[in-house]
């Protein structure tokens, strides 16, 4: 049998791949969503068809559908396999394991697909009288954008994007259907081994104060831009 | 030379031609006012000549100089500035930084055509800033606003609202400043603070082209009054000429429904 304190630290490591699955999501898919709702709003019919096409797909399939389709299709089509990390450095290169990057690909991309339909509509929010008083007073379209778009839309999307962000967290559960050693899967493993079960709302805490964390933060953030009304 | 002229100016939207060939001329100092009934072509005609409309065709001369068509079309025209009906000041920036920020960005993109980066550039761009806040201030002081200037759009009335609008269209100095409805947004109590700073940019000897409904204020502050009906211009002369003797019958009707 193992100690409270045992458990507690296999649930930290488990915590940390989570919150590493987490924070990697979002560095690739919060920019990436970008490009994609570009895309998606382009005048060029082709591309914006497609682009709308792949987005209805990552949204209309099941996220962990695309985990598994993403983590064995390469192998199995023979196109490539994942890269296993090997720096020596034991927990990066555990963390960082064959199934997490796959996992974190499809992540990324599923999450992407969610964030650029919440831009497009914070963007498509924004008075067209804003980007002609840009342009009437000599901003190019990047500075139109940047300095005049760019913070109105910020303001606008936060309210989604904790919704989202908050979800993620406790979609990181669903790395645990590749075998990635994160919270549920280490807690799962008290349960079929040890036969118990309260490990897994011990992890129930962890996903709770984490959430929590991330909705405080989430309030400051809008209390920071509350100093004006769009 | 007139400061501007424009001829036989049109403006197709698909298939219906909004603006049929309009022509006129506006000399340096002079304010021309604009009437006519809604969907006259009056917002369009003032688009076409800020660029955020591409006109279908005829010519724009600034000084004799033909700025539409023009082979390479000018992005940054500021011949012309623009005041809308509807403010659209940037609500997430103070009034004093919404008079700046078009001061600044140009500064900047003046300098990176030098090709100056780097620490020169920083050092450039601070000491520009100084001298843009010290113009912006002097601006909304201009506009009655001395005790405005750290307050956002939304802290302020519609007619202070139109007077930083006013104040950011300043910033720039363009040759010639239009005015689209800039009454027609606000509360009747807070149309006057705004005609009377109009008022004052004239007896300054500014240019100005203004789309108005405000016939008492058209008639006092006009050297010359356009009336448009149809896309085309009705009528054209003097304030007395038309509102006290008008010829067309169409200016006749307009002038005495009262309402517009
Ligand atoms: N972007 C547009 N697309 C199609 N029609 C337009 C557009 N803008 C204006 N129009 C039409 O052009 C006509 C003139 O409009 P406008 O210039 O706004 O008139 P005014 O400012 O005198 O009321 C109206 O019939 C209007 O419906
Ligand atoms: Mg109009």
């Amino acid at each position: 049998m193992e100690t409270f304190l045992q458990i507690s630290g296999e649930l930290l490591n488990g915590f940390s791949v989570s919150v590493m699955l987490f924070i990697f999501t979002l560095v690739f898919s919060l920019p990436l969503g970008l490009i994609i709702c570009f895309l998606t709003t382009s005048k060029f019919t082709p591309v914006r068809a497609f682009s709308k096409i792949v987005v209805w797909i990552l949204r209309g399939t099941p996220l962990m559908l695309q985990i598994f389709a993403i983590f064995y299709l390469p192998g199995l089509l023979k196109w490539f396999t994942w890269p296993q990390m090997n720096t020596g450095w034991k927990w990066f290169d555990s963390t960082f394991s064959t199934r997490f990057i796959a996992a974190l690909v499809a992540f990324s991309i599923n999450y992407a697909a969610y964030f650029s339909e919440i831009y497009r509509g914070g963007i498509q929010s924004i008075p067209y009288g804003q980007y002609e008083a840009g342009k009437v007073l000599g901003l190019n379209q990047s500075q139109v954008f940047f300095k005049v778009v760019f913070m109105q839309v910020i303001k606008r999307i936060l309210p989604p994007m904790s919704n989202e962000i908050v979800t993620l967290i406790k979609d990181t559960a669903l790395a645990t259907s590749i075998g990635i050693v994160e919270l549920i899967f280490s807690a799962k493993e008290f349960m079929v081994v040890d036969g118990l079960i309260w490990p897994l709302f011990y992890a129930g805490a962890f996903y709770l104060i984490f959430v929590g964390i991330i909705t405080v933060l989430f309030n400051f953030i809008e209390k920071k831009l509350s100093y004006y009304k769009v | 030379m007139a400061l501007l002229q424009v001829e036989n100016l049109t403006k197709n939207f698909n298939d219906t031609q909004v603006l049929k060939g309009v022509s006129f001329e506006l000399e340096k100092g002079e304010v021309l006012t604009i009437i006519g009934s809604s969907g006259s072509g009056k917002t369009t005609l003032l688009r076409c000549l800020n660029f955020l409309e591409v006109a279908s065709g005829g010519k724009i001369l600034v000084n004799g100089e033909v700025i539409f068509p023009a082979k390479k079309q000018m992005k940054n025209n500021l011949t012309f500035g623009l005041v809308f009906q509807s403010f659209n000041l940037f609500p997430q920036y103070t009034a004093l930084q919404n008079v700046t920020l078009a001061m600044d960005l140009t500064f900047q993109n003046s300098l990176k055509e030098k090709k100056i980066r780097g620490f020169a550039f920083k050092k450039a761009v601070k000491e520009n800033k100084a001298i843009n806040d010290i113009t912006a201030k002097q601006l909304l002081e201009r506009v009655g606003l001395a005790d405005k200037m750290q307050n956002y759009p939304c802290e302020l009335s519609g007619g202070q609202q139109q007077r930083v609008a006013i104040a950011r269209a300043l910033a720039l100095s363009p040759d010639i400043l239009c005015f689209d409805e800039p009454t027609s947004a606000l509360d009747p109590e807070l149309t006057g603070e705004v005609l009377k700073v109009i008022k004052s940019l004239k007896e300054e000897g500014r240019t100005m082209i203004i789309v108005t409904h405000e016939m008492d204020f058209a008639k006092n502050v006009s050297d010359k009054v356009i009336f448009m009906a149809d896309g085309v211009i009705e009528e054209e002369g003097t304030p007395i000429q038309v509102f006290d003797n008008p010829l067309s019958e169409k200016t006749k009707a307009f002038l005495s429904k009262g309402e517009f």
